[in-house]
């Protein structure tokens, strides 16, 4: 399949010279998703100056989580890194008390050689509480690369699948003689009652990977539950103490696509099976991820074509606006491919799309699914940039003058004042895009700076910059 | 190693982008990886900044750190050189290039050859300065570099000008009102009859830095960030310097009379005085002086305040509140902890105590101590009032989006002593209107009393779609249980599920 892609699609590659975030940044949905958790970032002022700017409002809210602030004495190795992190990390445990410490690698502790990873166990046994450690550096990752890192990470946290059942089984021994005491707790009565029903799945355990916010989770879940299919679990859960059970019987899916090396990890040292779908992005991403999970199940779909049909019968109002407009990723979170073929079956015309990498492999479903929405929609697949060049790309679109340019905030701004409109890319990675019901949010960001034209345009002053002086 | 949550001022190397993209014509080059081009990110938003900002990075990846920069920073230069034909590329290092150890001073040296831009390398090393020190070098460095080249050139005219005139030294891009208080100085030293030379670094050329020395003196309004460029200049060319900040009514003022100073000393044949012009616009100009005769101000006496921000501004603000406002400081701090004594003696007699910190939790810890009635700082003092409920006025960076207005608010000169007299009134009333509220149990209605929708209904929400809505964010769990209701309802459905919200969600596309 995979050589079937490279046939027909053309790949290529820029300088990477592009503007994205530093993948750091995924503690800032991190630490919301897991609630138990402390994010620990080891790095330098300029990590926390990227922070504090990039999460504005955030920071005042009393954050689980901090800069460990690397000094000149750190640097230069006259400070003992273990005992710094030792004194750092009982004061988070003592201030917070969370179930995870989550040590992020910046490219500092990656450049001096910091063995985070020989520390983090010997600090675990001392302090008795778990600390996960991720590498999320801009030297070898982009902006939600960084959640990928994280995730991948915590894939060995999971308890073994086994075991769990064992657990289980002692729970319910346990909760059988709190029985006696049933007025004593209630609430635990609710929970046994509800164990057998989850006993009975007819599916083999599914867990899907990739941090969304709760309400887009329990939407997914109840999607699949339609098709009868039960999700066991959620790599990330809402709490560490809750992660999924892991196992060579257990089938693993994603539902973004920046995240292979969770994948590999799942797949190689979790021994899990990996369902390659496309991305629940756009009600046709959600139809082929659902129906994709439900053939490897052997599960007959019911009413998911319909279901498809009438998500885009809502969206009429939102298709008129896009059809026929065209759109320049330039490319920064590693959504691009799926947001693009969503786009292209909206109808709209996608002259490039910058990525800043791209695993064919991870990737293999959707990119096969993009191929087919182009041939449907009878147009030229486009081409793919990975490691875009910035400069090169703003030259290119000045040829082009897309309709849209789906861009980092950096050049936002500039090219509004060109009359190129924009939509900030980084608004994708925080909205709820995933499932039927979100697909109206995606397309409602993408029309917003179309329909904002439509009440400016006749106004005359869509280009805003002084004319050179030559 | 240090737990930190949040920092006053940034790393070096926005500092130093600060000045050259300020420049016309002026491309700074990081040697950063992946993600350090924030700066960027910060010009074009916070600033609405219409081009593009002439910052790019070098990126420093694994390939880099296995064999180096080789050619890289080279190319990446020379490809500046070709693509915008800037007058001068700085190479910036970051945190990141200085544990690297790379001979970055080499590459500048061979990439200046082949490149027709002028190239240098910023001297700031990131361990040992912040942002604010190394905008100041870096704009010195700048300076320096063009004196000097016109010196060996033998361009450089040091005759000054007929006509008085000035340049005004440190104003500059993300500064906090730096372009309205910029606007303000000219229509100051206009008002004086004094020309101006030549304002550095914002908008102006490198090439026209060979002019400065024209100029009969140099202004300094800030503290932070050309005072060592205006040091350098009086050493080298004897150029006097004022770094009177002209703020508040009494300072600007003294800033004037230095002025007056200084020309009077320039030229013998001819003697300025101020004193009627400074005497007029204390008087009717600004409206800062009566308001503090009036009652509005009398008010205030007394009342408790504390002072946060940068030195510059930290004092100036400082003294109005004390000198002219009558208004109790009990504390006033500033971050720039390596201005501490100048800060100090800057306050003396004009407040209770002193606090020098860069951590925002003592700050926050003190103003918790002191309940005063008003806040002037940044926006963490900002943040950190509403959490006490105590109102603030923002003074100083680090700053915010609405910290840039697109409205004229200087706070400089005759009009910034309006604008300040009322941010810190509209301060002090919105405190003691929330105060007297709380006296007199609130306003005639606490809550707007509606009709809810679900009251006389015979709709039931199951326990799922119960934890489900409470995970909606307060603000629109209202209105989406309202259209839920109204869906259910439609659908004839009594019972409200998960799956129902959903459902009434897609419906209703809300």
């Amino acid at each position: 399949m995979s050589n079937k892609i490279s046939e027909t699609l053309t790949f290529e590659c820029e300088t990477g010279n592009y503007h994205t975030f530093c993948p750091i940044s995924c503690v800032a949905w991190l630490y919301q998703k897991i609630e138990d958790s402390f994010f620990l970032v080891v790095g330098t002022k300029t990590c926390g100056y990227f922070l504090q700017n990039a999460l504005g409002v955030m920071i005042f809210a009393e954050p689980r989580y901090a800069m460990a602030e690397l000094e000149e004495g750190d640097i230069s190795a006259q400070l003992n890194d273990y005992e710094e992190l030792k004194r750092l990390c009982l004061q988070i445990k003592k201030d917070r008390n969370p179930s995870v410490i989550i040590w992020i690698g910046t490219c500092t502790t990656e450049i001096i050689k910091m063995d985070l990873e020989g520390m983090a166990p010997k600090l675990e046994n001392e302090l008795n509480i778990p600390i996960v450690v991720a590498r999320a550096n801009g030297l070898d990752y982009a902006f939600t690369q960084g959640e990928d890192t994280v995730l991948a990470a915590m894939a060995h946290r999971c308890p073994e699948q086994n075991i769990l059942i064992d657990k289980k089984k002692k729970e319910i021994q346990d909760s059988n003689i709190e029985d006696f005491f049933s007025f004593l707790s209630l609430e635990k009565k609710e929970e046994t009652i509800d164990k057998p029903f989850i006993k009975s799945n007819k599916n083999p355990s599914l867990v899907l990977f990739g941090s969304l916010p709760s309400t887009v989770a329990s939407q997914l879940s109840s999607e699949s539950k339609r098709q009868s299919i039960q999700i066991s679990g959620w790599l990330p859960a809402q709490r560490y103490t809750d992660l999924p059970s892991l196992g060579n019987q257990v089938y693993v899916c994603g539902v973004n696509p920046f995240l292979s090396r969770t994948a590999t990890t799942l797949m190689r040292r979790r021994k899990c099976k990996l369902i390659g779908a496309p991305f629940p992005i756009g009600p046709d991403g959600t139809r082929a991820w659902i129906e994709k999970i439900c053939s490897v199940f052997g599960i007959k779909t019911e009413g998911s074509e319909k279901r498809e049909e009438q998500i885009w019968k809502n969206l009429k109002d939102y298709l008129d606006l896009v059809r026929g407009k065209s759109v320049f990723f330039m490319g920064d979170n590693l959504l691009e491919i799926s947001l693009a073929r969503f786009l292209i079956r909206c109808g709209m015309i996608v002259y490039e799309i910058g990525i800043p990498y791209l695993d064919k492999r991870y990737q293999a479903a959707e990119l096969l699914f993009s191929q087919n929405t182009c041939k449907n929609m009878s147009i030229p697949m486009p081409r793919i940039v990975e490691k875009p060049d910035n400069y090169n790309q703003i030259q290119r679109m000045r040829e082009l003058q897309p309709d849209l340019a789906i861009t980092g905030m950096a050049h936002a701004n500039p090219l509004e004042a060109r009359g190129i409109n924009t939509k900030w890319s980084v608004e994708f990675t925080f909205a709820q895009i995933h499932g039927f019901t979100n697909a109206r949010d995606i397309l409602e960001l993408v029309t917003r700076p179309l329909r904002r034209n439509n009440n400016l345009e006749n106004l005359g002053w869509n280009d805003l910059i002084k004319k050179e002086k030559k | 190693m240090k737990l930190a949550y949040w920092m006053y001022a940034g790393p070096a190397h926005i500092g130093t982008p600060r000045v050259a993209s300020s420049f016309k014509n002026v491309h700074a080059i990081m040697h950063a990886p992946l993600g350090d081009d924030y700066f960027n990110v910060m010009r074009s938003m916070l600033e609405r900044e219409r081009d593009f900002t002439p910052v790019t990075a070098s990126i420093v990846d694994r390939h880099v750190l296995a064999r180096g920069s080789q050619e890289k920073v080279v190319d990446n230069i020379t490809r500046k050189d070709k693509e915008e034909r800037p007058d001068l590329i700085v190479l910036t290092p970051t945190c990141t290039s200085s544990i690297l150890q790379e001979d970055l001073q080499n590459f500048v040296d061979r990439a200046s050859i082949t490149s027709n831009s002028d190239v240098i390398l910023a001297d700031v090393n990131h361990y040992r300065v912040n942002e604010l020190q190394a905008a100041d070098r870096t704009l010195e460095q700048v300076v320096r570099y063009y004196l000097e080249k016109a010196r060996r050139q033998e361009t450089l005219d040091q005759s000054i000008t007929e006509e008085p005139s000035a340049n005004i030294i440190g104003i500059f891009t993300l500064g906090f009102h730096n372009q309205h208080d910029c606007r303000e100085l000219k229509r100051l030293l206009q008002d004086l009859n004094i020309e101006i030379n030549e304002i550095i670094p914002e908008g102006g050329s490198v090439k026209d830095i060979q002019n400065l020395p024209k100029a009969w003196f140099n202004l300094v309004p800030y503290r932070e960030v050309g005072l060592m460029t205006a040091i350098y200049l009086e050493k080298n060319f004897g150029m006097p310097y004022i770094s009177v900040t002209p703020m508040g009514i009494v300072d600007t003022a003294e800033c004037i009379r230095q002025i007056q100073k200084h020309m009077n000393n320039l030229v013998s044949n001819k003697t300025f005085d101020y004193e009627s012009y400074i005497d007029q616009q204390t008087k009717f100009v600004s409206q800062a002086a009566w308001f503090s005769r009036s009652i509005d101000c009398q008010n205030l006496t007394g009342k408790k305040a504390v002072v946060f921000g940068d030195a510059t501004h930290a004092a100036s603000i400082t003294r109005i509140l004390a000198r002219e406002m009558g208004i109790r400081v009990s504390c006033t701090g500033t971050y720039c902890k390596h201005d501490a004594e100048w800060f100090k003696e800057q306050v003396q007699g004009f407040c209770d105590e002193t606090l020098i910190t860069d951590d925002h939790t003592e700050v926050g810890d003190m103003i918790a101590r002191i309940e005063p009635s008003a806040i002037f700082g940044t926006q963490m003092e900002r943040h950190i009032g509403k959490r006490l409920d105590i109102p603030c006025g923002v003074i100083s960076s680090p700053v915010h989006i609405q910290n840039f207005p697109l409205g004229y608010r200087p706070f400089l000169g005759y009009e910034g002593t309006n604008q300040i007299a009322d941010l810190v009134y509209n301060s002090f009333t919105l405190g003691m209107e929330d105060h007297l509220l709380e006296i007199f149990g609130g306003h005639d209605t606490k809550e707007v009393i509606t009709k809810s929708l679900s009251t006389d209904t015979d709709l039931t929400w199951n326990y799922e779609s119960q934890l489900e809505s409470n995970k909606i964010p307060g603000f629109v769990r209202g209105k989406i249980k309202r259209n839920t209701e109204k869906f259910a309802r439609r659908n004839d459905i009594t019972n409200i599920t998960v799956e129902i919200m959903y459902a009434a969600k897609e419906a209703l596309s809300a």
